[in-house]
């Protein structure tokens, strides 16, 4: 199949080729991305990435970022569980409804509720605190984990439950000692989408935050300086971005279609 | 069948409480503004249906701006469309069947997926810049005329690519999922038969497909419509306002001018189309499960 291996390197060269770049930058010093074009780093340095781990308004950025998107995550998590496992096992009251009801909050436009959720934190007195983002996120991040989560409950034959309340089992028992460890992948991948989610969110995370809890999103926004535009650092803050998803996305390359079509497929 | 029991509510409370707290509390905020106007101070007018009239209607600024901005968004997710899926299509039946390929290529073609957005924009801002960009100078070297700053058409290009690039592999993990489960003995009675590889597409891969291909389609067509931060970063929705979708229209008009009453508006009409979207949808993939189930039993 030779036509399909050239299909495949060159779509792979296509994705690989602005990242490259983008690396490329982060190791050169301005002046040489202002100069003349070139392919690789004629003065190596590692000055941009040296500058984002010693300044604390940079590395402040990732640790704002880590701490809102792990936040967010856990609360993700464990609120939805026991309400997939609702819905993939019972029939209640308006569950058609408030399942569409979910998948349309997954949906809904960020710049919609950019606004109100910018008043609703200041109400409450979050604002510029990593808990606004975290729970400003669940907007989406809790309907995503409770449709990916019941995808991976319904594969759970339901005898199983059965048996184990036959066998004299109380249900949190059954949900804990049992039932989570059967669905421990489908929860590890629903935690990667609710992390990836959050951490590739810009738009509420910059509008709820001002100073303290700026994540590097917005932090990165904002390299323009007297001198000029920073742009080894803006690449060395990109890339550090890119780290976490290229790390983690190995132990999830199999179910990465699984989690973005909503746990059916 | 599953058994009956609105004690389930129980465990569906938790959730319901928060997502309530996050969408329904700052909805209505929005409808609240939607119907007043506001000239600073938080000093309020009743304007009842003032704003949606002014939306609705395309001889107004307001409405002009709007009927644009959505015109601009359903070319776009059109673009993306005839792009992303054949392409996406193509590549999933490039893609190795068996051995370690699978898993390079696996974790290769996800990584756009796991960008930031913003950064995804960044990429692409310097990528096709003429004086630091590859892509820009590239181009400029072969003597095209390549500025997305100025021309609306390299503006555009430049956002569809970044789109393509950022989001096919999407298409093309879904639709390598659809391949992954056709049986090798559907291939190996097609190669007895004799079949081309374009009956093979036809008659075995495309029908394996459907089903994923439905959730591709109706997801790149929701994320494309909402799409804000990627073309914000990379050209503000400039030149003029060639590349301003809704969602960076209403972003300006609600945290750049605070005019709290036209956002509100737009803000819930808009809504109400991707709520809508959002519907068909749903019904379409449970059609599909249910087919699946019915299948099966």
């Amino acid at each position: 199949m030779k036509s399909s291996r050239i299909v495949l390197g060159l779509y792979t060269l296509f994705l690989m080729l602005p990242i490259y770049w983008l690396v490329n930058m982060s190791l050169k010093t301005n002046a040489e991305i202002t100069g003349p074009l070139t392919l690789f780093p004629q003065q190596l340095t590692l000055q941009n990435y040296v500058k984002i781990f010693t300044d604390s308004s940079w590395y402040m950025g990732y640790v704002n970022a880590v701490l809102y998107v792990l936040i967010n995550t856990i609360i993700s998590i464990v609120l939805a569980l026991p309400a997939a496992y609702a819905f993939s096992r019972y029939r209640f009251v308006g569950d058609k409804h408030l399942f569409f009801w979910l998948l349309s909050n997954r949906m809904a436009p960020a710049a919609v509720f950019a606004l109100p959720f910018f008043n609703l934190y200041q109400a409450v007195g979050l604002f510029d605190t990593v808990w606004a983002v975290a729970l400003a996120h669940c907007l989406f991040n809790v309907p995503l984990a409770v449709w990916i989560l019941e995808g991976f409950i319904s594969g759970v034959p339901r005898e199983i439950d059965e048996t184990a309340s036959i066998d004299g089992y109380s249900f949190p028992r059954f949900f804990g000692k049992i039932f989570i460890p059967l669905i421990a992948n489908g929860i590890g991948v629903a935690a990667f989408f609710c992390f990836m989610f959050s951490w590739v969110e810009l738009l509420l995370a910059r509008t709820l935050t001002a100073t303290n809890a700026k994540p590097i999103s917005a932090i990165m926004t904002r390299t323009v300086s007297a001198a000029g535009m920073d742009w080894g650092l803006l690449a060395a803050a990109g890339v550090l971005t890119i780290i976490p998803g290229a790390v983690v996305i190995w132990f999830v390359r199999n179910y990465i279609a699984k989690g973005f079509a909503l746990g059916r497929v | 069948m599953k058994p009956y029991n609105n004690r389930a509510w129980f465990l569906v409370l938790p959730v319901f409480l928060i997502v309530a707290f996050s969408a329904i509390l700052p909805l209505m905020t929005v409808v609240n503004y939607s119907v007043q106007d506001t000239f600073g101070n938080n000093e309020f007018f009743w304007n009842g249906i003032g704003w949606f009239k002014e939306l609705l209607d395309p001889k107004s600024e307001l409405g002009g701006r709007f009927i644009d901005a959505m015109g601009r968004n359903f070319i776009f997710s059109f673009l993306i469309l005839a792009i992303e899926i054949p392409l996406g299509i193509a590549v999933a039946l490039a893609m190795p069947r068996q051995g370690i390929g699978v898993s390079i290529s696996l974790v290769l073609l996800a990584l756009p997926l796991l960008i930031p957005w913003n950064v995804v924009g960044t990429i692409w801002q310097v990528f096709g810049r003429a004086d630091i960009g590859l892509m820009g100078w590239a181009l400029t070297g072969m003597g095209i005329d390549y500025n997305y700053v100025s021309g609306v058409l390299a503006a555009w290009i430049t956002i569809i690519m970044m789109d393509v690039w950022h989001w096919t592999s999407l298409v093309v993990l879904l639709c390598y999922a659809g391949l992954r489960a056709i049986p090798d003995a559907y291939y190996q009675a097609a190669r007895i038969d004799g079949a081309s590889r374009w009956a093979i597409f036809r008659a075995i891969q495309l029908p394996k497909m459907n089903r994923v291909l439905v959730i591709a389609v109706l997801l790149r067509f929701m994320d494309s419509f909402m799409i804000y931060t990627e073309p914000f970063v990379v050209t503000g929705g400039g030149p003029g306002n060639a590349t301003t979708f809704i969602s960076i229209d209403l972003v300006k008009i609600a945290l750049g001018q605070f005019d709290l009453g036209k956002a509100a508006a737009l803000s819930l009409v808009y809504n109400l189309i991707i709520l809508t979207v959002c519907w068909v949808f749903y019904t379409i993939m449970t059609h599909f499960e249910n087919a699946e189930r019915r299948m099966q039993s």
